[in-house]
Formats: C-alpha cells, structure tokens, sequence
C-alpha cells in the first residue's frame, strides 16, 4: 500500500489553474522527486501536502488516513516533516535548540527531546556545531538544519523543498549521499521537489514530471530523461545530465 | 559559570532580604517599587520577550486585577487572598478574549499591538463609567492600621509590602526560569523566532499563544492586587493610562527582552535613573518644567543606540556568566 496518495488533487488561486486532477502515489520507503519548469506546480503540490492550503477537489491520504485540510501542525503531527525552500532557522537559538524544538513532538522532556535532536544532527554531521547560534551557519549548513529539525520529529515521510538550490556540486552531492543514507539507514520515505537534475538523477527512485499543473509523465529515471513529452517541454533536446 | 551565576544570585537574595535592616522608609519605598516593576516587567516579558507578543495594554491586567481585588474587599470585605483568585480569572479571561480575536484571526506584529492598547482604552473608558467602583473619582481602600503585620486581609507596615513583593519577584524569576527551559519556553522561543517554521514542526501556535496571554495576564493580574493594597486607591485614568502600559514595558527593554534578569535589571535601572534624575536636578536647583523627561529620554535613547539588546546580554558576557 501506498503511504501517501494524492487522488486528483486541483488547485485554482482567483481562476489561475495552478494543478489540474493530479494523482501519483508515494510508496513506503522510497525516493521520489517532483520535477517540471517553473510554475508548473510543484510548490503548490508540496503546499497542498504541507497543509499550507487545502486543494480544492480531490484528496491526499497519508498512512490510511485523509489529511487534505488539516494545518501544518496537524500535518506534522501525522507524520510528514517538511524543510523550506528559504531556510527559516530560528536565529536567536543555538542550533541545538533548533532541533530540540523539532524533538518535543514525541518527547516530553527537555532532556528527552535534547537527546533526540542531538542523534539527529551527529547524523547530519553538524554535531561540532550544536551550541552555535543558528545565526551564524553558513548556507549549507542552515539547509541541512532545516533537515534535522524536521527529522527531530520522526517523520515517516520528509518533505524537501528544494533543498539543493544554491548549493555547489560538492556540496550537493554532501547533501544527496546524507539522504540516501537516512533513506538506507532508516527507511525515511522522501519525496523531494528539486531543479537540480544532478541531484534528482542521483537520488530519486520515482519521478513525476509536472508541466501546466497537470502530471505528464511518472517513471524511473532513466525513463523519465528520455520521454518525448518531457524532453519537450522542460529538459530541451540536448540535456547533459 | 553556572556556578558564578548561582552565587552571584545568592548574593543578591541575600542582600535584598537583608536590605530594610539598612534602609529607610524613602529607600525602602523605591526598593519596594524597583521589586515592582521587576515583577510586571518579569511578566510582560512571558508575552513578547517568550512568545514574540507584543503588548502595549499590560496597564489592562494590572487594573483589572487591581480593581477587581479592591472592589470586593471595598464592597464585601472580601480579603485580598481570596479575591486574587477571581483577579486573575477576569485577567485571564480578558487575555484570551483578546489573544483569541488576534490570533483567530490572523492579526499579528503592530496591529496585535493596537488591539491590546484598544482594550485597555476601552476599559478605562469602561471604568470611567461604573458607579460600582467610584467612577472617574475613583476608589479608596479604608487603611485600620499601619503597625502589624495583618496578612489575612494585607494590611500592615511597607515593610510587609517589601517582602511580599521581594518574594513574588523572586517567585516569578523562578517560574519563568522553569518556563523557559521547559517544552513551552521553546516552543513560544520558535513561534518568536519563525511562526510558519514552528508550525511546519507539529506546534499549534494559536494554542501556544493563548497559553503564554494567559500566563502573562494571570501573573500581572497579581501585580495589580498588590498595586491596589499598596496604594488603596485606583483611578481609572491612574491605572488603566498607556504611559503605565509603557512603564512596564521599559524595564525589559532597556535590561533585554527575552532574558531572564533584563526585567530586573531594567527595573533596577529605570527607577533608579528616574528618582536619581529628580534629586540630581533638585540639589542643582534647575526647576525647568520637562527637564527631567529630557533627561530620562536621552538616557533611554543612549541605552537603546549602544546596547540594542539590553543591558543584560552585555553584563552578563563582563561577568562571565553566559
């Protein structure tokens, strides 16, 4: 059975169609990414999940049950830990806090939720910086921050917007061997939405290609790289990858 | 360090319960005053410096809570341990009311603000207007005696008063220390720093927020039971006035928001500038109308520009206790 299954989801803001019927499922323990131009609908998607807004039709069932409509906090609370594409870490804690405050969602005490956020960021190697303030890490540290304070509250689907962008190649390919070895390690199912075709490529098991806000293509891969409909209206003809 | 802080606040303690032994009624009357507004302060600072909500209405809780005390004991000779209870339930009632129409409805920063000055505007117009409790002429507490130490009915020497208030600040230090560190300081520290971040983490921050209100407004509304005990008079333009609003505020301000000892420092600061500044400008005999305001603004000013986050962040580093 799938974990997530989005079943026709539709999105229109004051008559704009931003995602039309969109239907693709998340099976449990694997990568999957979310591609397409931009304002094909991939934030909106990753919103509708996140519990930012609500679709308008259609629905999205995690873990058997419905969450079309809750709020983030009950989206969290289900078990969908999500990042942002703009980091937003809370600057006037130590990172430690940071994850901490990730760590109360299934602990509850202080030291209980320390401990796990802790594990979770010797796991994202930031351990050596826990008692810095969040002010003062550099950009990939603060996206991989981002991670950890949503893997502090065990989620067992993660959520990645975009999560590379802006990133160097060396960094990136950091970043990319973090997740696989979460997803390895732990089984963390991961549906990402990413630009960065380096990473999607070396990540991601599943993809889906979202053009117009209507979902054009769903394949591995290999497959993906070299369907028509794809190759023509996102990657162009010539894509290196 | 932990150690350097634990004995430095030892020594303090120490100092203030001994200081009425040394000090005079004046002195003790600007002590008991700078113990208030560390208290007020200590529990505005669970609103904004915590949660991030500003308020610029805490003269609300202190007169609700004032009032509502002092109307029982004036109307049914209901002792004031008794009425505080009731005090803070109003208090806390009025905080919610207001938290839930601003964060039902989405109204945050400046205009969350503007609500809290609206409310207590309204109520001391409110206020103005209840025969029951004086009106605009206001309302007096009958004084029997000033000698012993009446606890029951909070009616003694301002020694009683020093050391009620000295152990309520030092009640309220512990509380929000124990906050602060706990899950709820936390999450209002989340919900301050980034609200869509702290919700993306499972925290329902409307629940959050009501939470802190309610902490804040039940223990200012205590503050307001000591006002009107200490005082024995309330008047709506007095209590409900939002320069007592800012006089609470200032405190935390100048020692730093979000801290644990900027409110008492602040306190401490504040007042004694302010007292300082009168007797400085009497023994030089400039009798200029304004000039001590002049004065009080400039240094606020200086605080502001060179120590942006208080006195208290830049104190402690000197030290050597964070």
């Amino acid at each position: 059975m799938a974990l997530l299954e989005a079943k026709g989801i539709g999105k229109s803001f004051r008559g704009l169609r931003a995602v039309h019927d969109a239907s693709f499922e998340i099976a449990e323990g694997t990568i999957n990414a979310l591609i397409g131009p931009n304002g094909a609908g991939k934030t909106t998607i990753f919103n509708m999940i996140a519990g930012v807004f609500a679709p308008d039709s259609g629905s999205i069932v995690f873990d058997g049950k419905p969450i079309h409509g809750l709020r983030p906090d009950e989206i969290c609370k289900a078990g969908i830990g999500r990042t942002f594409q703009i980091v937003k870490p809370f600057a006037g804690l130590t990172v430690l806090e940071n994850v901490t405050v990730g760590g109360f969602l299934r602990e509850r005490t202080t030291a209980g939720a320390q401990r796990v956020a802790m594990k979770v960021l010797e796991r994202l190697n930031l351990g050596a910086k826990a008692h810095l303030p969040a002010s003062s890490l550099t950009l990939p540290d603060r996206k991989r921050l981002e991670v950890a304070r949503a893997l502090a509250t065990r989620p067992k689907l993660l959520l990645l917007d975009e999560v590379m962008a802006g990133l160097r190649p060396t960094e990136c390919d950091q970043i990319v061997e973090v997740f696989r070895d979460l997803n390895r390690a732990e089984g963390t199912t991961i549906l990402l939405i990413e630009h960065v075709m380096r990473a999607v490529m070396a990540l991601a098991q599943h993809v889906g290609v979202l053009h117009h806000g209507e979902v054009i293509a769903r394949g591995a891969p290999q497959e993906i790289v070299r369907h028509p409909a794809v190759l023509e209206c996102y990657l162009g003809e010539d894509t290196e990858l | 360090m932990r150690h350097r802080a634990a004995i430095l606040l030892a020594l303090l303690a120490a100092f203030l319960i001994a200081f009425p032994a040394f000090a005079g009624p004046y002195v003790l009357s600007v002590a008991t005053l700078i113990l208030y507004f560390a208290y007020v302060g200590q529990a505005w600072n669970v609103m904004m410096g915590f949660a991030g909500q500003l308020s610029l209405g805490h003269a609300l809780y202190v007169g609700i809570g004032g009032y509502t005390a002092g109307a029982l004991f004036f109307h049914f000779g209901l002792g004031p341990w008794a009425g505080l209870w009731i005090a803070m339930a109003m208090c806390v009632l009025f905080g919610l009311v207001i938290g839930f129409l601003a964060f039902r409805f989405g109204i945050s920063g400046v205009y969350f603000a503007l609500l809290t000055i609206a409310f207590a505007e309204f109520t001391r117009i409110g206020f103005d207007h209840l025969d029951w409790t004086g009106g605009p002429g206001g309302m007096f507490l009958k004084v029997a005696q000033r000698d012993t130490w009446d606890l029951a009915n909070f009616r003694g020497p301002p020694l009683m008063y020093y050391y009620t208030i000295l152990f309520l600040a030092a009640a309220a230090l512990g509380l929000c220390w124990l906050l602060l560190k706990s899950k709820a300081g936390y999450y209002w520290q989340a919900i301050r720093e980034n609200e869509e971040a702290a919700q993306a983490l499972g925290i329902n921050t409307f629940r959050w927020k009501m939470l802190a209100v309610a902490i804040s407004a039940a223990m200012t509304s205590i503050a307001g039971v000591f006002f009107a005990f200490y005082y024995n008079n309330l008047f709506p333009e007095q209590v409900f006035n939002i320069s007592r609003s800012i006089e609470i505020i200032l405190g935390p301000i100048i020692g730093g928001i979000g801290t644990l000892f900027g409110p008492i420092l602040g306190a401490v600061v504040l007042t004694l500038l302010s007292d300082g500044i009168t007797e400085a400008l009497a023994a030089l005999g400039w009798e200029i109308p304004g000039i001590k305001q002049v004065f009080y603004g400039v240094v606020l000013l200086a605080v502001i520009m060179f120590l942006p986050h208080g006195i208290w962040p830049t104190l402690a580093r000197r030290l050597g206790i964070r």
